[in-house]
């Protein structure tokens, strides 16, 4: 006797739209920013410095004549790759160093939690700070940063699941059969571990995106004259009172990217855990 | 007269008619018995005695009358005022029903807290202590401090009734509350429904179990697909049934022992004196048995006996601590079963919920054991199909996911992938106690048809004696652990040694001569 009324949220479908539009228009500037931009981004022209927004600069003009507007278009594919490229990267090495601790010998497994436990011990953006130090400034750099910070959740995630996974019946069921132990864990748990690890990633995403802003707003990532929304909006900061849309803009963009990641995110996980349940 | 008078109830949801048509009047002292299958629209029933219809179904009543009040047409407030006052609803599992961060004491209070605030401090302790003695708990003071953790399922399932019964409702609306519980534990919890309707108290008794309606009910009600196909007194209906659908339901119930001829060529599979300890703790203690072929063993006890511990023994999946198992004369280890020899015992678990991969359909579920059993890449889709019809499916189940299937179709799934590798012994581990008594019939009848095609010999795990009469041939009877009763099926039915075994006995309600 189940009957499931299913409910339906209004709210979840306005908010999934809102945010679908966003990301969509950011991924267009992404792939095909000379679509979107009137300017060429990089394009000086001091004659009309921090002149405010108008119909010939939507967005205004920076303190070199650039076009806001044409940089924070142009600033979408490396702001948003690097926090994408550090996700999956973390998805990836979490998944396999995750299931692999899982099915190791206590030992191991147990000296790898505490690492994952120190790790985790300290606020991602230190860490990622850390590893930046140690590493050195650069985009690259910074996407790798960003993955070690953002790494222990997954391992720990993607261990649990396996382990809990590894217990059930059917992948015992699977075993008894005769089929080999690898061949059951690559066809019967490593799927689910993917698909739990996939949905914490999608909020995942927004944290990564803006701790890679933040190590290029400290001047750590891209360098001048590079279009990157933290740059632009550590280049913008001394310009506040003066001419607020040079910062405004390229930190509207990165609010935006990350609350609607987010968003989408948080409705991939309910829907994963409805299905779940 | 109060209590219960309820005529026409009707609940509709999105796929259809749920309740068609519900007349039910239980006066004060009386027990009343919703019988059916899973799907009958027991529950739904129950739930609407409360008002308690869940969101996105209608519901309508031509007339609700709880102890003395209309309750046709109330508001969620007014059904509030109701609900634990007048009348109470004790559901089946009471491990999810009883709060597990709420000591029992705060639990049975609160229906009192709500409906007679006046009542307070001592006066409350007193009202507490009384019900959990009503439910025959014993040190109630030390209960009411426990959490529902530190209970064993019956006292939990005490609990819950005693919450129920704090306020003094007139009316007890009790949904399948035994079924989660062993059968000595469920006896004794049926006769305290029983006592509890002798007090005075109008109980309406939802269940699938015609034993404990028996034991409880003076009169039943047969629901079939949201309709009352039968109903009347409870002797009279279950000696006697009129409608189809009630003879198959206590025809599923009572079983004749098999009585087939002993087998006399080596037994298959050979326990010899087997032990296995977690810890401190003795799970199986010095238990022999064998098997042969084209024969049932069955191993009979209680949750905590070392059932399922013999099982997994059995399978080669736990090593024992000591005695020996071997299976055709050679040593049966976990390190043997990894070998050649995998494949030729075979295990079907308890739950049908988990046994699938819910990610896969029941084709590749089933095409994986296929290939793990040697069957060729071209030959796989037919030895699929013919799998399928081997367990009563027709081949267009491959296409299914278990979520599409019901429990009976994914028990049978789970028993096509263990037969799929030719196995010579098959371990089932309570394979039939989550399925409705039609389903668990049809599928015993299945696996007795494929064992005699199959030559199989059988391990059966179960808390049922009805299920031993109609599958097994030999029985162990265990408690904690060792075999307290032994032999074949009618010695032991006709002659029980153990008071333990004569107490299942007499909670299945098979009465052996002179006892």
């Amino acid at each position: 006797m189940t009957v499931l009324a299913r409910r339906t949220r209004p709210g979840h479908t306005v908010a999934l739209s809102i945010s679908g539009a966003v990301l969509a228009a950011i991924a267009l500037a992404a792939i095909a920013p000379d679509l979107l931009a009137t300017h060429d981004p990089l394009l000086t022209d001091v004659r009309s410095a921090l002149q405010p927004p108008s119909s010939a600069h939507w967005f205004g003009t920076d303190q070199s004549g650039r076009d806001v507007y044409s940089r924070v278009v142009f600033g979408a594919g490396r702001s948003v790759g690097i926090g994408l490229l550090a996700t999956g990267l973390a998805l990836f090495v979490g998944v396999i160093a995750g299931s692999l601790s899982a099915v190791s010998p206590r030992g191991v497994d147990a000296a790898a939690m505490r690492v994952v436990d120190v790790l985790s011990a300290f606020p991602e953006f230190l860490v990622a700070l850390l590893v930046v130090a140690v590493l050195g400034p650069g985009p690259t750099n910074i996407a790798v940063a960003v993955t070690i910070a953002a790494v222990p959740v997954y391992i720990r995630l993607a261990r649990a699941q396996t382990r809990s996974l590894a217990a059930t019946e059917h992948v015992e069921a699977a075993r008894i059969i005769g089929v080999p132990a690898l061949v059951v864990h690559l066809r019967h748990v490593l799927p689910g571990v993917l698909g739990a690890v996939s949905v914490l990633a999608t909020i995942g995403i927004g944290t990564s995106i803006l701790a890679a802003a933040g190590l290029s707003f400290l001047g750590l990532g891209p360098t001048e004259p590079t279009a990157e929304w933290g740059l632009m909006l550590s280049a913008g900061r001394n310009l506040l009172l003066q001419a607020p849309w040079v910062a405004v803009f390229p930190g509207l963009a990165i609010t935006a990217t990350v609350v609607s990641v987010s968003v989408i995110g948080r409705i991939v996980r309910a829907r994963s855990e409805e299905r779940g349940a | 007269m109060s209590g219960l008078r309820l005529r026409g109830l009707r609940v509709d949801g999105p796929e259809g008619a749920i309740v068609r048509g519900l007349d039910l009047d239980v006066a004060p002292g009386e027990c009343v018995a919703i019988v059916g299958e899973s799907g009958a629209g027991k529950s739904m029933s129950a739930r609407a005695l409360l008002g308690l219809v869940p969101e996105g179904l209608s519901w309508s009543v031509d007339d609700l009358e709880i102890d003395g009040t209309s309750a046709r047409s109330l508001t969620e407030r007014q059904w509030r005022s109701l609900r634990g006052r007048r009348i109470a609803l004790v559901s089946q599992d009471a491990l999810v029903s009883l709060d597990p961060l709420r000591r029992v004491g705060a639990e049975v209070a609160e229906p009192v807290r709500i409906h007679e605030p006046a009542v307070r401090g001592d006066a409350l302790a007193d009202r507490v202590r009384d019900s959990l003695d009503r439910v025959s708990m014993s040190e109630p003071d030390e209960r009411a401090r426990q959490y529902p953790h530190e209970l064993s399922g019956g006292l939990r399932q005490r609990a819950l009734i005693a919450s129920a019964l704090s306020a003094k409702p007139a009316v007890l609306v009790t949904d399948e509350p035994t079924t989660a519980l062993d059968a000595t534990v469920q006896v004794r919890v049926l006769d305290l429904v029983r006592r509890i309707a002798d007090d005075g108290v109008a109980v309406v008794f939802i269940s699938h179990d015609l034993g404990a309606v028996a034991r409880v009910a003076d009169r039943v009600v047969v629901m079939h697909e949201g309709r009352v196909v039968e109903t009347g007194v409870t002797a009279e209906v279950l000696a006697s049934p009129r409608d189809p659908v009630t003879r198959e339901l206590v025809a599923a119930v009572s079983h004749e022992p098999l009585g087939r001829a002993p087998r006399t060529d080596a037994p298959l599979f050979t326990a010899r004196s087997v032990t296995k300890r977690f810890g401190e703790r003795v799970a199986v203690d010095d238990v022999s048995f064998e098997v042969r072929r084209g024969r049932t063993l069955a191993v009979v006890g209680e949750s905590g006996s070392g059932k399922t511990t013999l099982a997994r023994l059995a399978v080669g999946v736990t090593a024992a601590d000591a005695g020996t198992l071997s299976f055709e004369g050679r040593p049966w280890t976990p390190d043997a079963a990894r070998g050649s020899d995998r494949r030729r015992v075979q295990l079907v678990q308890q739950n049908p919920w988990g046994a699938l991969d819910p990610r896969w359909s029941v084709g590749r579920t089933l095409t994986e054991a296929v290939a793990a059993g040697g069957v060729r890449r071209a030959e796989r889709r037919r030895a699929v199909a013919a799998l399928l019809e081997e367990v009563g499916l027709s081949p267009a189940f491959a296409r299914r996911r278990p979520a599409q299937l019901s429990g009976g179709q994914r028990q049978r799934v789970a028993i096509a992938r263990a037969l799929a590798v030719s196995p010579d012994l098959l371990v089932l581990d309570e394979p039939v106690s989550a399925l409705d008594a039609s389903v668990r019939a049809k599928i015993l009848d299945r696996l007795l048809a494929l064992q005699s095609e199959r030559d199989l010999a059988l391990i059966f795990v179960t808390h049922d004696l009805d299920i031993v009469a109609a599958i097994a041939d030999d029985v162990i009877v265990m408690k904690d652990g060792r075999v307290v009763d032994s032999g074949t099926v009618s010695c032991v039915f006709a002659a029980p040694r153990h008071p333990f075994t004569r107490e299942l006995l007499a909670a299945a309600g098979v009465r052996p001569p002179g006892a």
